[in-house]
C-alpha cells in the first residue's frame, strides 16, 4: 500500500466530512436554507468510485450531491457559495444544494426527482457510444430510486443498447424514513433488479473506500473496453437525518442503531488501516485536519463575502439566445 | 413545390440530418416501421439504425435518454407517437429539459426537439385526442411551436432543430396528408414569428395548428357576407409574437381566438389577457374564445364533433362579435 495514495483518499473523505459539518453549522445560522441533504457516513462511495475514473468521465447523481461534486474536483469555495445562494456559486446561486453542476469537470448535476436522473445517465452514455469516445458514466442514486419506473426504463435501455453506464446504488437502508424492507420487494437482494435486465451486478462494502475503488477500477476497465452497463450495490449508512429538517435518528430508526453503524465510519476505518500498517502517524492526521480545516474555512469565508446575484440575473439562463 | 405536411417534416429532418451528424431521431416505430404516421419514411435506409432509433414503449426512459445525450453535445429529435404519450415523459421534459440550463447557471444546455401530433383525429377516444399545448407553454425554459401548413412545418422544424433550447413541436394527425406549396430549396422560418394568413379589416381571428384551416374557411364564407376577416397564425405559441397579433387587433378592433384545447386555463385565455393588456383601448367588443369543450373526448362521432370547434360555432362567434360591436 502506498502511503501517499491512502492519505490522499483519506484527505478527500475528510474534506467532504468537514465541508458538510460546516454546511450544517451554516444552515443553523441560516446562511444556507432550503433542503440540505448531508452525505456524512457515505463518503467512501463517492471518493472510492471517483478515484477509479478519468477526469473526462461523467458523473451524475441524485440530490445528496456535495460529495460527488467535491470528489470530482470542484472548488469548495464555489460549492459553498452555491449553498449560500451567492453569485459566485458553481451555478450562480440558481441551483442550490440539490442541483450542483460543474460542467467543466463533467459533473453533470444533482437531480431532485427520485429516479429522474437515471435516464439522463443513459443519455450521457449514449452520446459516448454515438461519438465513438471511451468515457464511462457513473450514476449514483439511493436504493429508494430502485422501484421507480424511470430506473427500470433506464436499466432496460442501458442493457438493450449496451451503454457504458455504471449504476451505483447506495443502499443506506432508508428512503427518507422508510426502510428498504417496506419499499423494495427484493430488499435483501436489490441487485436482482438490475440482473433481471441482464446487467451484471456486484455488491461492495460502501464503508470501505479501498474496496469501493478496487471494485470500481475493475468495473470501469470492463465497461470502458467493451461498452455495457454495470450495477454496483454499495451498502452504507447515513449518519445524519435525511435532510437538515430531520434529526439524526428520528422516529424511524433508533439512536442505538445509528451509534452502532457509526462504529463503521469510513474515515475511522481507513485511518485505523493506515495506522495499523504504520503508513501514517497522529501527526499526519493532525496535519490533514489542519489543511482541510483551512480549506473549508476559506470556502465559508469566500461564500460569506460573495455577493448575492443581481436582480438582473433572475431572467438570465432560462433560454440561450 | 406542392407537398404534404408529412413530406415537409420528412424533408426538414432529412436536410438537417444530412447537414449535421450530431442530430439523431429517436422514438417508437421511427425506424423500420417508417414512423407511426410515416413521417420518417426512408430514414433508417438513409441514416442507419445508429441515427434512427426504434425504442421500447417507455417515453420517460427514451426522452430522458435524449435529454442526457443533448447535455453531452448531441442534437436529438424525439418523436412522440402522439403527445398523449408525452404525459409519461413530462417529468423529463418539465423537470429536466426545461430547467437544466437555469439550474446549472447556464453551464449546460439541452438542444432537443420533441415532436409529434397533438389534438384530436377522428374518434380515437379520450386518451388519444388531447390538445396539451397549454401545459407546455406554461413551463419556462421550453419553446412551443405548432405550425399549420407544410411550408411553416418545414421551415419551423429546421429552426427548431437548430435551436439550442428544448423545443416542443406539435403537429396534428389530420394535417399530415394535407398538401400545400413549399418554397423550393433551403429555407428556415424563425421561431417566434406570427404570420398574417389572410388580410381583413373587420375582425381578427387568431388560430393555430389545424384550427387555422377552420379559420381560413370561415373567413372565406364571411367574405360573401361582407365581413372581412383577418386571420393571424402565431405559428409559435411560446415565445408568443404578441406585437404582430396586437397590431392586427388594433387595426380591426375585434378578436376571436380559436383553439382546440380545453377552455379553462387554455392558451386562448393567456392570449386574450396579453391582448387586453396591450390593446384594450382599441377593442370594439370583448375578446371571444371558441374552444374545445371541458370534457374528456367522447368516442361517439356526434359527441366528438360537439367537443371540437367547428365551422358553425366559429361563424356564429364572429358574426355575433361583428354585429354586436357595430
Amino acid at each position: 500500500m502506498d502511503r501517499e495514495d491512502l492519505l490522499t483518499l483519506y484527505r478527500q473523505m475528510l474534506l467532504i466530512r468537514r465541508f458538510e459539518e460546516r454546511s450544517a453549522e451554516m444552515y443553523a445560522l441560516a446562511k444556507i436554507a432550503g433542503f440540505l441533504h448531508l452525505y456524512i457516513g457515505e463518503e467512501a462511495i463517492a471518493v472510492g468510485a471517483i478515484a477509479a475514473i478519468r477526469a473526462d468521465d461523467y458523473v451524475i447523481s441524485a440530490y445528496r450531491d456535495h460529495g460527488y461534486c467535491l470528489a470530482k474536483g470542484a472548488d469548495p469555495g464555489q460549492v459553498m457559495a452555491e449553498l449560500f445562494g451567492k453569485a459566485t456559486g458553481l451555478c450562480k446561486g440558481k441551483g442550490g444544494s440539490m442541483h450542483l453542476v460543474d460542467a467543466k469537470r463533467n459533473f453533470m448535476g444533482g437531480y431532485a426527482i427520485v429516479g429522474g436522473h437515471l435516464p439522463l445517465a443513459t443519455g450521457l452514455a449514449f452520446a459516448v457510444n454515438y461519438q465513438k469516445r471511451d468515457q464511462v458514466v457513473l450514476c449514483f442514486f439511493g436504493e429508494g430510486a430502485l422501484p421507480s419506473g424511470q430506473a427500470h426504463e433506464a436499466f432496460n435501455l442501458a442493457a438493450l443498447w449496451k451503454l457504458p453506464v455504471i449504476f451505483i446504488c447506495e443502499n443506506n437502508r432508508y428512503g427518507m424514513g422508510t426502510p428498504v424492507q417496506r419499499a423494495v420487494a427484493l430488499y435483501s437482494n436489490v441487485a436482482a433488479t438490475a440482473r433481471s435486465y441482464g446487467i451484471e451486478a456486484e455488491p461492495v462494502d460502501g464503508m470501505d473506500v479501498l474496496a469501493v475503488r478496487a471494485l470500481m477500477r475493475r468495473v470501469v476497465k470492463l465497461v470502458r473496453s467493451v461498452p455495457h452497463p454495470y450495477f454496483v450495490e454499495a451498502t452504507t449508512y447515513r449518519f445524519m437525518g435525511h435532510s437538515m429538517a430531520d434529526p439524526a435518528h428520528g422516529h424511524y430508526r433508533t439512536k442505538e442503531e445509528v451509534e452502532e453503524e457509526r462504529k463503521r465510519d469510513p474515515l475511522v476505518l481507513l485511518r485505523q488501516s493506515i495506522m495499523n500498517q504504520k503508513l501514517g502517524t497522529e501527526a499526519d492526521f493532525k496535519q490533514l485536519e489542519r489543511e482541510v480545516g483551512e480549506m473549508v474555512a476559506a470556502a465559508v469565508k469566500f461564500a460569506d463575502e460573495s455577493p448575492f446575484p443581481a436582480r438582473t440575473a433572475l431572467e438570465e439562463d432560462v433560454y440561450i439566445e | 413545390m406542392l407537398i404534404s405536411y408529412r413530406e415537409a417534416l420528412n424533408q426538414a429532418m432529412r436536410e438537417e440530418m444530412r447537414r449535421d451528424d450530431r442530430i439523431f431521431l429517436i422514438g417508437e416505430e421511427v425506424g423500420y416501421y417508417q414512423g407511426a404516421f410515416k413521417v420518417s419514411k426512408g430514414f433508417v435506409e438513409e441514416f442507419g439504425s445508429q441515427r434512427v432509433l426504434d425504442t421500447p414503449i417507455t417515453e420517460a426512459g427514451f426522452t430522458g435518454l435524449a435529454i442526457g445525450a443533448a447535455m453531452a453535445g448531441l442534437h436529438p429529435i424525439v418523436e412522440l407517437m402522439t403527445f398523449n404519450f408525452g404525459i409519461l415523459a413530462l417529468d423529463q421534459i418539465v423537470n429536466n429539459a426545461a430547467k437544466i440550463r437555469y439550474m446549472s447557471g447556464g453551464q449546460l444546455s439541452v438542444p432537443i426537439v420533441i415532436r409529434g401530433p397533438g389534438s384530436a383525429a377522428h374518434q380515437l377516444g379520450a386518451q388519444h385526442s388531447q390538445s396539451l399545448e397549454a401545459w407546455f407553454c406554461h413551463v419556462p425554459g421550453l419553446k412551443v411551436v405548432a405550425p399549420a401548413t407544410p411550408h411553416d412545418a418545414k421551415g419551423l422544424l429546421k429552426s427548431a432543430v437548430r435551436d439550442q433550447n428544448p423545443v416542443i413541436f406539435i403537429e396534428a394527425q389530420l394535417l399530415y396528408s394535407i398538401k400545400g406549396e413549399v418554397q423550393e430549396g433551403e429555407y428556415t422560418i424563425p421561431i417566434g414569428q406570427a404570420e398574417l394568413k389572410r388580410q381583413g379589416k373587420d375582425v381578427t381571428i387568431v388560430a393555430y395548428s389545424k384550427m387555422l384551416l377552420l379559420a381560413l374557411e370561415v373567413a372565406e364564407l364571411l367574405a360573401h357576407e361582407g365581413i372581412e376577416v383577418e386571420v393571424m397564425d402565431p405559428r409559435t405559441l411560446k415565445p408568443f409574437d404578441l406585437a404582430t397579433i396586437t397590431a392586427s387587433v388594433k387595426k380591426t378592433g375585434r378578436l376571436v381566438i380559436v383553439e382546440e384545447g380545453w377552455r379553462f386555463a387554455g392558451l386562448g385565455a393567456q392570449i386574450a389577457e396579453s391582448v387586453y393588456s396591450e390593446a384594450f383601448d382599441y377593442l370594439d367588443g370583448p375578446i371571444v374564445r371558441v374552444t374545445g369543450a371541458d370534457v374528456p373526448m367522447p368516442y361517439s362521432r356526434p359527441l366528438e364533433d360537439a367537443a371540437i370547434p367547428d365551422r358553425d360555432r366559429v361563424l356564429a362567434a364572429v358574426r355575433r362579435l361583428v354585429k354586436g360591436g357595430n
